[in-house]
């Protein structure tokens, strides 16, 4: 629906990739780790390997839960904008398909947080 | 020899009429609808403006006089309680950071509310409602000037009360009020008659005050709880104002209830997800506790609320979108929120802590089944830390929510583990929401939220550092630059409570109040 209004309304998006001086966002969001309240937002170069996340982007972020230490990288579950997803670690988070706004999750299979309670 | 009769004083009834009602004409000069020229392109079609009623039957002359009376009484103890060094008196200073929430949080709104109705109440062609929005825009202005003054008394002693005109317009967690009521005066009239008038100052207005005045009063603040009593006459005519405005729509026209429901719809939402701050007050902020959010959720929404949806179905009203997840998700809004805020504790300008173990106890006592299953163990976990001498600071900015600005902090209805993901993408750009409510307002009007000023994107963008800050100097450190921006006193006012200047302060002054130490 269109916005009532006195005249013609148009509004100008404040988030498009071009404002964000050739980054672009990423959100990443850690299941069964609420700790982390939310998930978070990276503004990440889009020819950045996709293993640049794991190695370098991640750690800054989540590396001080305990769990942290015993992820399995090569069973972790990731899906984009709620869909299954694979990443190739190597190729870029452009060759991944990966967009502006575009939002990972990760699972962990067998860690669920502080006491198995999610947090 | 005749004598005339001293002129009977007029009646309540004919003073209204001729001193409201009377004082309305019709234009010639110019037409009506160029004068009023807001008044119809909402869809809301009014036939009779006579037909609104007014309860209260007041008018401007007998407005000033009552408004007179209780200022003074409101002065003369906010001066006491001042002169007195009343804040010796609190529960303790963690109470204070309540003030500061609200001061850079709530009060800014009563400001915009002044406005709102100003704006509105030249819109609209009854002059009986018009006459209603000017004493309600009068009585909002009168409430900011009242908190600014009952709360100044702390900025002299106690850290974080400076700056929060420039904070409110620029604070991440600050974006969530500032977003919600420049929605609400961005609309047409009508539209905010329902989000102002009725779904705020109706619906939610005891969720938000009873909470504050009685934490005041609980705590030992007189001064914001003398404030609370001089408002809460206005508040009962602001209550009467925003129910007669909704069933006037109502009655005038069939065609206004699927425009008037969406409104509701939208506003009843909007307004919940704003309480969020308040939620967390009642449960974590306030030393000595008044009720828990759930109780309170109970009382004046589930049981207040509840009744006045019935008292509406006659007009084919329901009850909002999202009444039932606001239920369900009282056990689990105030651990999220409080949760939040202690660990971006470094840009907020109020102080956290970790709940005691005693406080911990209150909390499953209150949340049985849920606070002990979920959220002790975070608690318990971030103390631990606390005691190690490693608290647990967020650095990272989060992902936040397209229409409440929220980060998304809120879970899946019926999975607490699980955080709540929406989307849509709109002219090929995706947006994010925390909720089926925020996602629905924002599919409604996607023009108007794909504006949104998100302070993460804002932050990414560069647009939140001084214009003194060199980004491309080596020490150059960006979240450090925006706290800075804030107006924040960096590592005081953002500091975690245990160590804090207040907690300080607060201990030696009692102690030279009760000792000769």
């Amino acid at each position: 629906m269109s916005v009532a209004a006195v005249t013609e309304y148009r509004g100008t998006p404040k988030d498009t990739q071009d404002q964000f001086h050739g980054a672009q966002l990423t959100y990443i969001g850690w299941i069964d780790h609420l700790m982390f309240c939310a998930p978070f937002a990276f503004p990440l170069p889009p020819d950045m390997p996709f293993g640049a996340i794991v190695e370098a982007v991640l750690p800054g972020a989540v590396g001080t839960h305990p769990d942290f230490a015993s992820i399995d990288w090569s069973s972790v579950e990731w899906t984009k904008n709620g869909e299954p997803f694979t990443p190739d670690l190597s190729a870029s988070l452009a060759d991944n398909g990966m967009r502006h706004k575009d939002s990972l999750t990760f699972r962990t299979p067998g860690l669920t947080g502080v006491k198995g309670s999610s947090t | 020899m005749t004598t005339t009769a001293a002129p009977k004083k007029l009646g309540l009834k004919e003073r209204y009429a001729l001193m409201t009602r009377g004082l309305d004409w019709q234009t010639t000069y110019q037409p009506m609808e160029k004068v009023f020229p807001y008044a119809t392109y909402e869809g809301i079609k009014v036939h009779d403006w006579n037909a609104w009623e007014d309860p209260f039957r007041l008018t401007m002359d007998a407005y000033w006089k009552y408004q007179a009376e209780k200022e003074q009484k409101l002065y003369a103890i906010m001066d006491a309680f001042a002169q007195n060094n009343g804040h010796l008196g609190l529960t303790d200073a963690r109470y204070i950071n309540s003030l500061k929430l609200f001061l850079t949080g709530v009060s800014p709104l009563e400001y915009m509310a002044h406005r709102g109705f100003a704006h509105v109440g030249r819109s609209l062609p009854g002059v009986g409602a018009r006459v209603a929005c000017q004493m309600q825009s009068l009585d909002e202005l009168r409430h900011v000037q009242t908190q600014i003054h009952s709360m100044s008394n702390y900025n002299k002693l106690y850290d974080g009360f400076h700056a929060w005109r420039h904070m409110h317009d620029r604070v991440w967690y600050l974006s969530v009020p500032k977003s919600f009521f420049d929605d609400a005066i961005t609309a047409g009239p009508f539209e905010f008659m329902i989000a102002i008038g009725f779904s705020f100052e109706y619906v939610l207005t005891n969720l938000l005050f009873v909470p504050f005045i009685s934490g005041a009063a609980y705590n030992g603040d007189m001064g914001a709880m003398a404030f609370g009593f001089s408002a809460q006459s206005d508040e009962s005519r602001h209550m009467t104002l925003g129910l007669e405005a909704i069933k006037f729509m109502l009655e005038q026209d069939p065609d206004n209830l699927p425009i008037v429901q969406h409104w509701i719809d939208k506003w009843f939402w909007r307004g919940y997800r704003v309480l969020t701050l308040v939620a967390m007050m009642l449960d974590f902020m306030l030393p000595k506790k008044v009720m828990s959010w759930k109780e309170a959720w109970e009382i004046y929404a589930e049981e207040n609320g509840g009744a006045l949806f019935n008292d509406l179905a006659r007009y084919g009203v329901r009850p909002p979108l999202g009444w039932q997840q606001a239920c369900d998700d009282k056990v689990h809004l105030s651990s999220q929120a409080w949760s939040t805020f202690y660990q971006y504790q470094a840009a907020a300008p109020f102080h956290t802590w970790v709940p005691s173990p005693e406080d911990m106890d209150w909390m499953a006592q209150k949340y049985p089944g849920t606070f002990d299953q979920y959220y002790r163990p975070r608690f318990e976990h971030w103390a631990e830390r606390e005691a190690a001498g490693d608290r647990y600071n967020n650095g990272t900015l989060p992902m936040l929510c397209q229409v409440c600005q929220i980060p998304m902090l809120f879970t899946e209805p019926g999975d607490p583990t699980r955080i709540c993901y929406r989307d849509s993408v709109y002219d090929g750009e995706r947006y994010h929401f925390c909720s089926d409510g925020c996602k629905n307002i924002f599919d409604h009007e996607p023009e108007k939220y794909v504006q949104a000023w998100l302070p993460v994107h804002q932050i990414y963008q560069g647009n939140c550092f001084r214009p003194e800050a060199d980004p491309t100097a080596a020490d150059f450190n960006p979240l450090l630059e925006v706290i800075t921006w804030y107006q924040m006193n960096v590592g005081v006012d953002n500091a975690p409570y245990e160590g804090s200047e207040d907690q300080r302060h607060f201990r030696a002054w009692r102690q030279m109040t009760t000792s000769n130490a």
